[in-house]
């Protein structure tokens, strides 16, 4: 077997501050093959976004890579000289914020950003990059797209504008996206519009997707694998209906029984008492340990390590296996 | 039982653009300046029985926010009128009754950060004379415990808790005013999946408790259908579709509706299933420039040329609900 596309082993990505070391993202493996789409979900402050930026070189002081290893398609990315690593941002990998305007700039017309970002790698005529931009557009699913390269961002809705950014991203039909919450401020109608348009350009230009979200609905109705992190840790792994199917952490089977649409209307919820611990002061063994039900005193003092089988997951009590 | 306790009377709300002198002289002289107003609400009628919930859905700027200020006393309406048992929730721009009270979305924006949180909670009550200041501290620990917090953490800051605890203190701060009618506008959306559990059931804990009427606003349909009894659809500042929350859910008669649901993400739980995502054609259209007939013509896949004419009204459904729309039945 070749070595896949995206190899992530023992990422470890911490912030020096003040109050203390915050370890954002601790020890976190996974593979990502061409044109697959992967699903990484958690709660807020789990270390979705920093997993996110440490892939593209982007963190910066006080935070860094402590540790681990990023291969990508045969070179190693930590440690990987910042001219190097900005030769295949925007080429190779490419990155999709919550907040498109992360990515575009104000006071440019779309049409000359969108020139500027083709030319930033490829040396083309203005003419050819426009071209360029302009079938990108199309590709998004903006009409007209020839006469909106005038346009500048503020004169395109909410939605259009994740769009314009989802172009950008597309340009060079990289290897990878990295989309950190594209939907999250949309509206369902324009969400489902968004989803629908990715999973089609993943298809058709091979393009591999790592796809970050809060929403586990959303997820499982885009990703082949999902990652589920709590903590700065996968606490599990797998293929995405599998994993929903039959949750072997705690943590997950609580997310799913937290959905409002489990219970009968008007009934309590199953709620996941208390709230993640502060990324400063981790407890000493299983970080779910505080909230989870089923926690015993090993799992306060060991860090539990990764069982691997069809799914993946990190709990000395695992929720059995289902026929 | 079922008398109407709050009532919304044909109310409209237009925001004008606040222009600058130096504006008005260059929209004067033909430049580009936008003159025109945003139709917010655009006369919408309804009424909450006393002790029920009524969950008001609908897409970004439609409207739910203003309707629930209109209804709270504090927005005044550009025409048509909010009352509570009757009376005027607001006259001559200004809030005429305690017994409404609201929890916003973000409860960080919502808190004075320079307030320990007991004061947050024990000023609106003082104010109003429903306690004297000795009586405070144990009012307000009562009120704590209620919402799930230690009676102690009255001396401590906004900052000092997490985003869940913040919408506790938020909600105890509005229960504390005793109000009859709560408007909860988005108290959920800010919150992850396992912590907005843990408010949604506080939520119905307190309801039971209290007997307390309740306006619930989201966007998300599947905390309104949790929480709800009736529900109010609402495109474009009017609402299009009403009535018995699991009958709006089971069988949505307005298209918007059906569209809205299919819309929604749904937990996929087979391998390889790949579930076909329906979104509605097109975007929200400008509230500047509303289109004429029917407001969803532009995006529905049922539209005729009637609806591109005449706005349609709500009208009884067969299957119990009321629809603003020419075709469904
Ligand atoms: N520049 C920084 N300095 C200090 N801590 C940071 C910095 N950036 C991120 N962190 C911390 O790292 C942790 C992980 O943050 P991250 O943004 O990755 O979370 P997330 O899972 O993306 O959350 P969300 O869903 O809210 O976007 C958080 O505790 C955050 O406070
Ligand atoms: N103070 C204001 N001045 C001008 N326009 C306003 C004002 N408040 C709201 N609007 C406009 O009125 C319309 C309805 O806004 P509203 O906040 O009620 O929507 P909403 O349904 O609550 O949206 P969201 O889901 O984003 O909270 C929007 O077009 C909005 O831009
Ligand atoms: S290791 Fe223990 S505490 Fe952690 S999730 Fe598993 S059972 Fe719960
Ligand atoms: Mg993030
Ligand atoms: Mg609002």
């Amino acid at each position: 077997m070749s070595e896949p596309l995206l190899q992530v082993a023992g990422l470890s990505t911490q912030f020096h501050t003040q109050a203390g070391v915050v370890k954002a993202v601790s020890d976190v493996s996974f593979s990502l093959e061409r044109g697959q789409i992967l699903g990484l979900v958690g709660e807020s402050g789990s270390g979705k976004s920093v997993t996110g930026f440490s892939l593209l070189g982007l963190v910066d002081p006080p935070g860094r890579i402590a540790e681990g290893s990023i291969r990508f398609d045969g070179q190693e990315l930590v440690g990987m000289p910042q001219p190097d690593l900005r030769a295949l941002r925007g080429k190779r990998i490419a990155m999709v914020f919550q907040d498109p305007m992360m990515t575009l700039n104000p006071v440019l017309s779309v049409g000359t950003q969108m020139t500027l970002a083709v030319r930033a790698h490829d040396k083309v005529s203005k003419q050819m990059a426009r071209d360029r931009a302009v079938e990108a557009l199309t590709r998004v699913g903006i009409p007209d797209a020839g006469h909106r390269l005038d346009a500048y961002p503020h004169q395109f809705s909410g939605g259009m504008r994740q769009r314009v950014a989802i172009a950008i991203a597309m340009i060079h039909s990289p290897d990878i996206i990295i989309a950190d919450e594209p939907t999250t401020a949309l509206d369902v109608s324009i969400q489902a519009q968004i989803l629908h348009e990715m999973r089609e350009l993943a298809k058709d230009s091979g393009t591999a997707l790592i796809w970050i979200s809060h929403d586990l609905a959303t997820v499982s109705s885009l990703a082949e694998r999902l990652l589920v992190m709590y903590a700065g840790t996968i606490v599990e792994e797998g293929p995405t209906a599998r994993v929903l199917r039959n949750p072997r952490h705690p943590y997950t089977r609580g997310l799913l029984d937290s959905l409002p649409a489990t219970a009968p209307p008007g009934q309590n919820l199953q709620q996941i008492p208390g709230s993640m611990p502060s990324l400063l002061a981790l407890p000493p063994g299983c970080a779910f340990a505080p909230r989870c039900s089923f926690a015993s005193e090993v799992c306060n003092g060991d860090v539990p390590y990764l069982v691997t089988g069809p799914s993946a997951f990190r709990c000395h009590h695992p929720i059995g296996e289902a026929k | 039982m079922s008398e109407t306790f709050l009532s919304l009377d044909a109310i409209i709300k237009r925001f004008s653009p606040s222009l600058s002198v130096g504006d008005q002289i260059a929209a004067r002289l033909g430049a580009k300046v936008e003159t025109r107003s945003v139709h917010a609400v655009d006369d919408v009628s309804l009424s909450i029985l006393r002790g029920e919930t009524l969950g008001l859905v609908g897409e970004s700027g439609c409207g739910k926010s203003t309707l629930g200020r209109i209804a709270a006393g504090i927005l005044p309406a550009t025409s048509g009128t909010a009352s509570l048992g009757g009376e005027a929730v607001m006259i001559n721009g200004r809030k005429t009754t305690t017994e409404v009270q609201t929890v916003f979305q973000d409860p960080f924006a919502s808190l004075d950060p320079r307030m320990p949180i007991g004061d947050i909670i024990a000023e609106g009550p003082i104010t109003h004379n429903l306690i004297t200041r000795s009586d405070a501290k144990s009012y307000v620990g009562g009120w704590l415990e209620r919402v799930g917090l230690d009676a102690g953490f009255a001396e401590r800051y906004p900052h000092q808790f997490s985003g869940g605890q913040r919408q506790r203190v938020a909600i105890a701060r509005a229960l504390a005013m005793q109000p009859q009618l709560l408007i909860c506008d988005e108290p959920v959306a800010s919150l992850d999946v396992s912590i907005q559990a843990q408010i949604i059931n506080l939520f119905l804990k307190l309801r039971r408790e209290l007997q307390i009427t309740c306006l619930f606003i989201s966007h998300d349909l599947s905390v309104v259908r949790h929480v709800s009894d009736r529900v109010a659809i609402m495109y474009l500042g009017r609402i299009v579709e009403i009535g018995e929350t699991e009958t709006v859910y089971s069988s949505p008669s307005h298209p918007y509706t059906r569209a809205l649901l299919d819309s929604v993400p749904k937990l996929v739980l087979e391998d390889d299933a790949l579930v076909e995502l329906r979104p509605i054609v097109g975007e929200i259209p400008s509230p500047l420039d509303p289109p004429a007939g029917c407001s969803f013509n532009p995006r529905c896949p049922m539209a005729r040329d009637r609806c591109i004419k005449e706005e349609p009204q709500l009208r009884a459904m067969g299957t119990g609900q009321q629809t603003a729309c020419h075709f469904s039945d």
